[in-house]
């Protein structure tokens, strides 16, 4: 597979602080790979550095084998979608899509009708005469997506584009975006805090941590395997049990972590069955989410693990009643996660 | 009903407004519409209304009758040179200080740390907190045959380069300090904080994601200043230009301590309306820049420089 991006021991600091601290990573063409990690922890300085808003303090990063750590950002050949889109708001939205063919040279008339082509591409014919004041946020978004596209950049930098939306909106957008890439064929690399987002849309994603990258891999790789304790916690919910409690339950001091839709629930009079783990405790808290209902049970051994449990056939009643029970959780020893600091 | 009964008056008095709020509106309102309407608009009426009467030559009498003669009057040779002088100096004056103010707002607000930005904000600020009378006097003073700035061609063995400016018809004179291009660097310091400030506002609400979408695009800098910058901030230039250009019409004072012997526009208004004695030509001539200013806004419209408000 050829190599889109290489970022080589890179590193970026603001005075004292290293927001990207020596990272190495390959993405390669075609890919959609996401940036994942909380606020400040470097993946949006990372994707800035390949835009070129902002240059490695150490290191190199190559751009198709082409050494761009020192270009200008018009002489790279990606293009950004902006967290607030950035759309001018003196040019109608067709000369905001085509303000990259106008940079060109391109004659006019070409301009108008490729941007006729990317505003019905991204399902919104009829509004090049608009100015973006008059878009719903949703609408603002597409046209920086057209915007960025329409010099057909060989990547696509895209920094947390659909925070602004509303749940649904987002959702949509997802799907939306990720038919887009496919459609065209280019490489999307994603910066997102947002986990399920990451999941729902990645080839592969590197999640990010104190300017460290923390684990490269697939987003099942990434939910069933967590390299570290972070990437544990930061994807899904972490359920990280260690030291003696480890100990009691596996039989082995190593930390490990268990998924809340791996455990079962049962009456601690069970007998516990072949192949399985248990441990007892209390349930502390019932949230009911409506498709399924999370218990947060505190262990006798100490500490708490959280349960996620399929309203298959139990009503909020049926849930709620189990708050301050006794129960014993169960899981397959296979669904264990043994977790290195 | 108890809690209402128990009321302080000024509790009473918030709850009357409240369910009244065109009452509340109106006593908002009155004070800045007696201000703007009656003491504001109603003299410039007057001073419209005046402008159309007339001064009888023979008898030195103002003659309450509505003409045109008086307007006819700024037609005259003298009169047109001083209102051709006075534009033509806030003018020039309005273009140096763009291009003054621009890089120096650009720089505040795009590049500058929030400490360098607290500085230079204050530094454009505070000339504006001493007497415009005791700085123009103070460049009086710089601008003399016997001051800094002769002092420092003669430094340099340049006294021959300042004496063929000053020698250069139009703008030159015996010394900086009485010449058209001494008021001019007076002008443009005076004023200068004005076109700084709405720039930099301007300015300031452009987000810099803008420019960094458009660099991403493919603009080089130049580029990018051209497509988005510029036209954004065309507003702020606009309004800054609004008070340089009519600042530098109406001032009488820097022409008259700085200049020679040839009127400005606000020279020509004090001794028309003081020593002649000639209240129609003063008005007259105040309704210039004001005639001016609204060509001036109604070319700026048309440009677009409103449409990125």
């Amino acid at each position: 597979m050829q190599t889109a991006i290489s970022f080589i021991h890179v590193s970026r600091h603001f005075g004292e602080v290293k927001a990207v601290d020596d990272i190495s990573l390959d993405i390669f063409d075609g890919e959609f790979f996401t940036l994942l990690g909380p606020s400040g922890s470097g993946k949006t300085t990372s994707l800035r550095m390949v835009a070129g808003f902002d240059r490695p303090s150490q290191g190199e990063i190559f751009l198709h084998g082409v050494n761009v750590s020192q270009l200008p950002p018009y002489e790279r050949a990606v293009n950004t979608v902006f967290q607030d889109y950035a759309l001018f708001p003196h040019m109608t939205v067709a000369d905001n899509i085509s303000y990259g063919l106008m940079i060109k040279k391109v004659p006019k008339a070409e301009r108008l009708r490729r941007a006729d082509e990317m505003l019905e591409m991204v399902r919104l014919p009829n509004l090049g005469g608009r100015k973006p004041s008059q878009l719903s946020g949703g609408q603002r978004q597409r046209v920086a997506l057209a915007r960025a596209l329409i010099n057909k950049p060989p990547v696509l930098l895209l920094d947390e584009p659909l925070g602004a939306l509303d749940l649904k909106l987002r959702q949509q957008m997802q799907i939306e975006l990720k038919t887009i890439q496919q459609q065209v064929g280019i490489t999307f690399v994603y910066v997102t805090h947002d986990q399920e987002e990451a999941l729902t849309m990645s080839d592969r994603l590197a999640v990010f941590n104190h300017g460290k990258i923390e684990q490269v891999g697939s987003p099942a790789e990434i939910y069933e395997r967590p390299a570290t304790a972070f990437v544990a916690g930061f994807v899904g919910i972490s359920n990280l049990i260690s030291g003696s409690a480890a100990q009691a339950i596996s039989g082995s001091d190593e930390a490990f972590a268990v998924r809340p839709e791996k455990i079962h629930l049962s009456n601690d009079e069970n007998p516990v069955p072949e192949g399985m783990l248990a441990t007892d405790g209390v349930v502390r808290e019932v949230i009911y989410l409506g498709m399924y209902t999370r218990y947060i049970v505190e262990l006798d051994l100490g500490g708490e693990l959280t349960v996620a449990h399929q309203n298959l056939e139990t009503t909020s009643m049926d849930v709620l009643a189990a708050r301050n029970q006794r129960v014993r959780l169960l899981w397959n020893r296979s669904h264990m996660r043994p977790i290195g600091d | 009903m108890q809690a209402l009964k128990n009321a302080s008056l000024s509790q009473r008095i918030s709850n009357f407004l409240f369910l009244r709020p065109r009452l509340f509106l109106a006593l908002l309102l009155l004070p800045p519409v007696f201000w703007l309407g009656v003491v504001y608009l109603g003299s410039l009426l007057t001073l419209l209304v005046q402008s159309f009467y007339y001064l009888d030559g023979f008898t030195g009498q103002v003659v309450r009758k509505f003409t045109l003669i008086t307007y006819g009057e700024l037609l005259t040779r003298s009169n047109l040179d001083i209102i051709g002088r006075t534009a033509g100096m806030a003018a020039t004056v309005t273009l140096a200080a763009v291009l003054l103010a621009f890089p120096l707002a650009y720089y505040t607000t795009k590049h500058a740390s929030p400490r360098s930005k607290a500085i230079l904000y204050l530094s454009v600020m505070l000339p504006l907190w001493s007497s415009y009378l005791v700085r123009v006097y103070a460049w009086k003073l710089i601008l003399s045959k016997e001051g800094i700035v002769s002092w420092f061609f003669n430094q340099l063995s340049l006294s021959w380069l300042l004496e063929g400016i000053l020698q250069l018809p139009a703008i030159g004179g015996p010394s900086l300090s009485i010449s058209p291009i001494g008021l001019f660097v007076v002008f443009v310091y005076v004023w200068l904080p004005y076109m700084v400030l709405p720039i930099q506002a301007a300015l300031e609400r452009v987000p810099g994601s803008l420019l960094e979408a458009s660099e991403d695009l493919g603009a080089n800098s130049l580029r990018t200043f051209l497509h988005i910058t510029l036209p954004l901030a065309f507003p702020g230039v606009v309004a800054g230009s609004i008070f340089t250009f009519s600042l530098t019409l109406g001032d009488f004072i820097v022409p008259s301590v700085l200049g020679n012997s040839s009127f400005f526009i606000g020279q020509a208004v004090l001794s028309h309306q003081g020593t002649s004695g000639n209240i129609p030509l003063a008005a007259a001539l105040t309704t210039v820049p004001m005639a001016i200013m609204a060509v001036y806004l109604i070319i700026a419209r048309k440009l677009g420089a409103f449409e990125a408000l």
